[in-house]
Order: C-alpha cells, then structure tokens, then sequence
C-alpha cells in the first residue's frame, strides 16, 4: 500500500539527509523504521507525508504519487509528527473537530468518528481542557486521535511512545496492534523492545541509507547472541565447567560472569554457538550428565541492541 | 472552500482564546482615541467630518498590523503545527488565504468597534456618512494591503521579532514612498518615470484618495492587487522551505 521508491532528501549542497531509501509496506503489515538520531527517519516520514518535497524519488499511496496528487494522497494518510505538535490554544474536542472538518468528513459522522477516537485514545476526561495544559501523554494521545480520526489506510507515526510512561507506552503498542491488520503502518522509534513487541518487520537506517531491513526475527538472526547459551551453575565449579564447554565441538567461545550482588556462589557463563547453530538441548544433557545443578538455562534468540550497534557503526561486538 | 473555512474558523477563534486579541483591541481604541481627540484636535475642528480620525490609521498600522501579522506563519514554524497544517489534505492556496482571511476579519472586528467615533461624530453634527463609510472601506484594505505583506514575511521564519521587524521595515518603506521627503531624495537622480512609480506605490496616496470620499477604482485595485501578490509570494516561500 506505500511504496517508497528510490527517495533522496538533500538540505543545501553538503547535507544529504536521505539517500536513496526504497520499500514497499503492505496492507496488515507494521513496519519499524529504526536508525540513530540524525540517520534521516523523520526526513523520509516527512517526505512520505507531503511536508517535505523530495530531491528525488516519490512515493505512492494506494497508487496516488504525492507528487503527482499531494491532496489525493494526504487524503489516505493518518500522520503523528515527531512530538506531536497540536494548537496549544484548542481543546482536544475543538482540535478533533477542525481536523474532522479539514477533512471533509461529513457532518453525520463527525460525532461519531471523534467519539470512536476519543475512546481508542483513552482521551474522554481531557477533552474540555486546553492542549498547552496536558500532560506529556495526553497530548502525544491528542496526536494519535488526529491521525487516526479519519480511519486512514495507511499510518505514520515518527516516534508515537516517546516520552510515555510504561503504562502508557503499553495502551500505545495495544492500540496500533489491534489497528493493524486493517492498514499499512510506519512508526519510528528508537526503542529496540517496541520494534519485538509491535513490528513484523524493522528497517534500520543510517546516514540515510538502509543498513538492515527483515523481521526482527531474521534481525536477532544476525545478532552474535544468536542461539547462544546463558547458564548459571555454581561458582565451585565453575573452573571445570569453563574447560569442559571450551572443549566442546558446536562451542565458539564462552564469556563468565561471576554474580557478585546476589549469593556470591553463583557464575553465570555464555557459550557462543560456532556459526549460529542450536546449542541448548546439547548444552542441557550435558550438564545433566554431570549432575551439575543448573540455576538458569536458556537459549538466547539474539539481541536486536547488538544488530543495530553492528549495522550502524561497523562495530560487532 | 470548507476546507479553507475550516482553516478560517480555526484561526479566527484563536484570536480571542488568547489574551492577545483582547490587549491589541484595547490598544488600538485606546490610540484611534487619542490620536483623534487629543493628537488631532477633533473637537477644537469642529468639523464634522471623520478626516482627523482617519489621518492616523497608516501610522497606528505601521505598528499594530505586524504585531498581527507575525504569529501568523512564525508562530506555526515554531510550534511545529506547520507540518499538521501542510500535511492534512489542505491545498496550499486554501492555507494561505484562510489564514490571512481570519486575520484580516479580526482586523475588521478592532476597526469595527471604532464606531463609538462615528456615534459622536453623528451625534454632534451632520457628516457625511458615505465619506466616513468610504473611509472605513479605505482603512480596511490598506490594513488588508499590511497584512499581506506581514504575511509573507512571517512565512520565512519561525522567529516572531524578526517577522515583526522587516514586516515594520517593509510597510514603511510603502507608507512613504509618496511623501515629498523620499520623492526629493530620488528626483535629484531618477528619472521621472521611476519616480511617478515610486510615488505609485505609496500606501498614503492611495488611501488619502479613499478618506476624500471618492472610491476610485484604482485605489482599489491597487490595494487588492498588492494583496494578491503578497500572498502569492506568501504561498511560494512556503513552496521553497518544503524544497529545503
Ligand atoms: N531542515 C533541515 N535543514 C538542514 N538539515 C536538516 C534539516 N532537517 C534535517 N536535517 C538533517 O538531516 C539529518 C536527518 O535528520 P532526521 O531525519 O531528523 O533524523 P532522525 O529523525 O532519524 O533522527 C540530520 O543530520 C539533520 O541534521
Ligand atoms: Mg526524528
């Protein structure tokens, strides 16, 4: 339903903020746009909405260029721009109503459709009030309300938890899952666990350009933690456990940590599989074997942390 | 066009939920009355007739008309609502002109509650009421002329002073362009024809013609064609800065 097609953004001759960026997102999916401060997710969200002009590429929504049809494609957008901005002045009940009437939705279903907002956002005990006297969160919900009044096909959200409570970040996540196998969506963020717990797919972005781009499952794939293997047995033989799992064949490396602040007997090792292969259940009859007692035992499926320091500063570690 | 009332409304209403309409309201009766009754001498005249009254309003504008005009874009840029603004399906013209529309209308509320002038005026004697309404209308679109320019300017930045600054500087470069003070700096090295274009321009001459009591169409148009472009330039710096 979006398809972003080769989009370069440059501000003046030296900066170029986006370059050369292209995906498609469809109906039901929820795409995570990742990257660090300056790597360019607001530049290509603002570019996908009409704020920005593109030096070159476009984007289409549902068939309609926003070069081409800018008002068409406004039409089919829902969009929360980074921190939300909203007329200070308005309440959220006469902010909703001139987005409703900017919008040209028709006057028998405005009530109902500020209503049906109103109560996804959880907004109802706010709404007499003045936007500039709002909390953090109700005013980041006063945004969301706009952006989803009109029902859109397709939404943008640059950074839609930022600087949410975990409460609220929770009723945040809830909602654009429960409203996403009916649209296309984009959300920036650069919380790692939002992208586990809300997306089906994650590109990562850096200096403009796209440095990673799958499931965040194929993601933590590529992560050195990856299959492998945290267990906790206790300190005295720790020594022996070192040797015993360096010696073993699927075993990369093993890294130990003793745990000083809980009960000092405890030592935590990782062993790091060779070439990403499966390692717990080999791990696990092992040390049963032994008879060693284990205290923790599992398998890691990767951290997406590590992908993204990895992507995006060549660092692997 | 609802969509350009949608924006017209918003805008309007923001006027008076904030204290500032109220204190620019306050503030322009309370200088109409001073440069009128105390400045103008409009009871030691005796004349009834609304000259005096008028004779001030490019110079009250000179001030209080970008005081208006600067939140209009500035305030938008800053705030980060620009970006709601120009991505909600709203076509740019709808924007520009909604937006100046309210401001202008609340222009027209300030200049409207004047009318306890033409009571006392009405009161006293027995003007010439189609002058004194030529006069209004004159008002009304040179105040519409500065707000235009006020406009465009607070379009190119997202700070309120300096949009208020140049805005100031601009309307006065247009409010003396007639006056024989800048004629005589020019005529010593332009020639005529510059000249009569210079003096062309000039905010006063034209509105001097309309408080005479003749509407005559080329003040008119003249107003409304500084509008017209003004607004044009408005639109296109908008088009610019979403360039980058
Ligand atoms: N209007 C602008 N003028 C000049 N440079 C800009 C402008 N907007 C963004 N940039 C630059 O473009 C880069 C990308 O910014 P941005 O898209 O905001 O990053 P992100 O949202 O990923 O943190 C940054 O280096 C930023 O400084
Ligand atoms: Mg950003």
């Amino acid at each position: 339903m979006i398809e972003i097609l080769n989009l370069v953004k440059r501000f003046g001759p030296t900066i170029t903020a986006v370059d050369g960026i292209s995906f498609h997102v469809g109906k039901g999916e929820v795409l995570g746009f990742l990257g660090p401060n300056g790597a360019g997710k607001s530049t290509t969200m603002k570019m996908i909405t009409g704020f920005l002009a593109p030096t070159a590429g476009t984007v289409r929504v549902l068939g309609c260029d926003i070069r081409e049809d800018p008002i068409g494609t406004k039409e089919k957008i829902g969009y929360l721009p980074e921190g939300a901005p909203a007329y200070p002045d308005m309440t959220p009940r006469e902010f909703l109503q001139f987005i409703a009437d900017v919008r040209r939705i028709p006057h028998g279903s405005q009530t109902e459709l500020i209503a049906l907002a109103v109560r996804r956002t959880e907004l109802a005990s706010v709404m007499e009030q003045p936007i500039d006297t709002l909390s953090k969160g109700f005013k980041r919900r006063v945004g969301l309300a706009q952006a989803i009044l009109h029902d859109p096909p397709v939404l943008i959200m640059d950074e839609p938890t930022d600087g949410l409570d975990p409460n609220q970040k929770h009723a945040v996540r809830n909602l654009i899952r429960r409203m996403a196998p009916e649209k296309a969506i984009i959300i920036s963020t650069h919380i790692l666990e939002e992208v586990d717990a809300i997306c089906d797919r994650a590109i990562i972005i850096d200096h403009g350009k796209i440095v990673a781009d799958g499931t965040p499952d194929a993601l933590m794939a590529r992560s050195h933690h990856h299959n492998a293997v945290q267990i906790t047995l206790d300190s005295e033989i720790a020594k022996i456990a070192e040797e015993a799992f360096l010696a073993m064949p699927h075993v990369a490396d093993v890294a130990r940590h003793d745990l000083p602040d809980r009960t000092a007997s405890l030592t935590r090792f990782t062993l790091y599989p060779k070439d990403g292969q499966r390692l717990v259940d080999e791990i696990g009859a092992f040390t049963r074997a032994r008879g060693w007692s284990t205290h923790e035992l599992y398998a890691e499926l990767g951290r997406l942390d590590e992908v993204f320091r990895s992507v995006t500063t060549g660092d692997t570690q | 066009m609802n969509r350009m009332l949608a924006v017209f409304r918003r805008e309007f209403m923001g006027y008076f939920s904030t204290p500032l309409a109220y204190i620019f309201i306050v503030i322009f009766l309370f200088l109409t009355g001073v440069t009128t009754f105390y400045v103008g001498g409009f009871f030691e005249a005796g004349q009834a007739h609304l000259q005096v009254f008028f004779l001030f309003h490019p110079w009250l504008y000179l001030f209080l008309i970008p005081a208006i005009a600067m939140r209009l874009w500035a305030d938008e840029r800053k705030s980060g609502t620009i970006e709601l603004l120009l991505t909600l399906p709203v076509p740019l013209w709808a924007a520009v002109l909604g937006k100046y529309l309210a401001a202008w209308a609340f222009t027209g509320v300030a200049l409207l509650l004047t009318f306890p002038v033409w009571l006392t005026v009405n009161y006293l004697g027995d003007p010439d009421n189609g002058v004194i309404l030529a006069g209004y209308i004159g008002s009304l679109l040179m105040a519409g002329a500065y707000l235009a320019i006020g406009a465009c300017i607070s379009a190119t930045t997202r700070n309120q002073v300096i949009a208020f600054v140049v805005t100031v500087v601009v309307c006065f470069l247009f409010t003396v362009s007639g006056l024989p003070i800048v004629l005589d700096f020019f005529s010593a090295w332009t020639p005529q024809t510059v000249l009569a274009t210079i003096a062309s321009f000039s905010f006063l001459t034209h509105f001097d013609a309309i408080t005479d009591g003749v509407i005559d169409l080329r003040d008119v148009v003249f107003f409304a064609s500084l509008i017209a472009v003004w607004l044009f330039a408005n639109g296109i710096v908008i088009e610019m800065k979403k360039a980058g």
